[in-house]
């Protein structure tokens, strides 16, 4: 109940167990104040009006930049916004492709989202680069170790997650950066899964550009984060042209703003900027620390509890936080989560947008309960009681 | 539970344990499609041999949740040696049966009545069609791979 009030759909949905954080985290209520706030008191454009709305408006998107960039320990000048965590990570990709040469060697991992490995694969087609897969331990980690195996001269992009949104195991990036660097790659994390569980500081990371989404976080769908170091952010060339990311424009050519605005073409997500500030001021209140410690713990006793019982299939590591990915054995996900929805528990079934990794694990995808900070035991065990309710009705199924 | 019972009848879990007609023959007799459903997973090849307007032989293979799997085996049976124009109609049955809706001849559409409580699935209603609109798709003159 320690949530009621900051969650409208906990309190509208009281019988609701919510384990699909991970694809998309409850909304908090200040959150949809704040956008409502500005809908209703100054709902006008940003950068643009030479008026007093468009100031306050203007003021209030700013602040939240600055708000972003202090919870990463980065430069405001540092934070683009798009989107979405795909969108950030596919204007990284497309922008550096300038600089992508035949014989070039660009490096992912079959954890990868596909939005983390596709913009690469487009241009290793495109320009005759290779695509460098880093090999996954027996338990599914990146290590340090494999890594250097596939860091090459060549190697002029490392483009990894920092937390697999399948098996939830965090990718050891500080040393990995530190490794690519000393080679010139630039490295680009995919932080969609990892932002919402953990204290990110970028320059302690030292990655070159970070992605995330705000709806994994509390905050508004719709919008993204791009981080990129100052200096290489500001040496990309944008790949959106028009409103407001431009400087002088005439008949055949035009400049453009420094970064970030070069890369906020157009109006901007107004509302769902201004209000995102409220999501990270309210995960810092609740510490990213606690968090992490929080969905930790809850994550490893689901892992310990599932795999306790006769027929279920666990894929999730010992690293895992906030991720549980499992299976009832020979079981198809798709009719296992049907009783899972029967008894009002969310949760993610299929290959979760990561078919390497579900390949990589022999199964046509996977059921996945993810945990954030709202969730408790009682959650847990609920979904640990369905499970043995499933595994019950599908017993006489099993060929 | 009861609605799982209601979602998986006896007819539907004891297709999906022991289907009929699985197995591709692969010969130049048989028009194949095999249909897709990206966001799932499902996976379907639908082959059949059509001589005098009628459905002579047809077979299925692929992979998917059981909805999905038991209704192409449901479908198989039901659908042979039935006229083409026939089958086009206990097609378009078989959708507005999945959709909650009026059929027009119960006793025709046969064991796949039992996909009648799919209509309170929303999420699974895509499972139980594939392989019909796999079908529907070849009838309409088309062969090859296709996603939905």
């Amino acid at each position: 109940m320690r949530y009621y009030d900051d969650f409208p759909v906990i309190k509208n949905n009281p019988d609701l167990v919510y384990l699909d954080s991970g694809a998309s985290s409850l909304k908090l209520q200040s959150v949809i104040d704040k956008m409502n706030e500005y809908y209703t008191k100054y709902g006008v454009n940003v950068h643009r009006g030479v008026y007093q709305l468009s100031y306050i408006a203007s003021d209030e998107y700013e602040e939240t930049r600055e708000v972003v960039a202090k919870f990463l320990n980065a430069k405001t000048k540092e934070i683009v916004f798009t989107s979405g965590a795909t969108s950030a990570l596919n204007l990284v990709a497309r922008s550096l492709s300038e600089h992508i040469n035949e014989g070039d060697e660009i490096i992912t991992s079959v954890l990868e989202h596909h939005s983390s490995v596709m913009p690469y694969q487009e241009i290793c087609k495109n320009k005759g680069a290779k695509l460098i897969y880093v090999p996954l331990d027996k338990k599914g980690n990146l290590t340090v170790e494999n890594f250097k195996k596939v860091l090459t001269d060549k190697t002029k992009v490392v483009a990894l997650t920092l937390m697999s949104n399948v098996l939830g195991n965090t990718t050891p990036i500080k040393e990995i950066t530190k490794l690519a660097h000393e080679k010139n790659a630039i490295v680009v994390a995919d932080g969609a899964q990892a932002v919402p569980h953990m204290k990110i500081d970028v320059k302690d990371l030292d990655v070159d550009y970070l992605a995330f989404s705000a709806h994994k976080m509390l905050g508004p769908t719709g919008l993204g984060v791009l981080y990129g170091k100052y200096k290489e952010l500001n040496s990309l060339n944008p790949i959106e042209f028009g409103g407001d990311m431009n400087d002088n424009v005439e008949l055949y050519d035009s400049t453009f703003k420094e970064a970030p605005y070069k890369f906020e073409a157009g109006t901007p997500k107004i509302a769902e900027v201004i209000a995102f500030k409220e999501a990270i001021k309210y995960l810092e209140k609740q510490d990213l620390n606690k968090i992490y410690e929080h969905d930790y713990e809850l994550t490893q006793y689901a892992i310990n509890k599932l795999k306790a019982i006769d027929g279920v299939e666990v894929y999730a590591t010992e690293s895992s936080c906030g991720i549980v990915s499992f299976n009832i054995k020979g079981i198809h996900p798709h009719d296992a989560s049907t009783i899972y929805d029967e008894k009002g528990i969310a949760l993610r079934a299929g290959h979760h947008c990561a078919q390497l990794i579900t390949k990589w694990l022999g199964v046509t995808g996977t059921l996945r309960a993810s945990i954030y900070l709202y969730n408790d035991y009682s959650d847990i065990d609920k979904l640990i009681e369905a499970t043995v309710v499933a595994c019950e009705y599908f017993k006489e199924w099993i060929i | 539970m009861s609605s799982m019972n209601e979602l998986y009848r006896q007819v539907i879990v004891e297709h999906f344990k022991n289907p009929r007609n699985k197995g591709l023959k692969n010969t130049d007799e048989y028009t194949k499609l095999r249909l897709k459903n990206p966001s799932c997973g499902d996976d379907v090849t639908i082959e059949v041999k059509i001589k005098d307007h009628h459905i002579e032989e047809i077979h299925h293979e692929g992979t998917g949740c059981s909805i999905c799997c038991s209704s192409a085996s449901v479908m198989s049976e039901v659908v042979k040696g039935k006229d083409i124009e026939e089958v086009q109609e206990v097609i378009e049955d078989f959708y507005n049966l999945i959709k909650g809706e009026d059929v027009t001849d119960e006793e025709r559409l046969d064991e796949a009545m039992a996909f009648g409580g799919v209509a309170q699935f929303p999420a699974r209603m895509k499972c139980a069609i594939l392989a019909w609109k796999a079908l529907g798709t070849i009838l309409a003159g088309k062969s090859g791979e296709e996603d939905v």
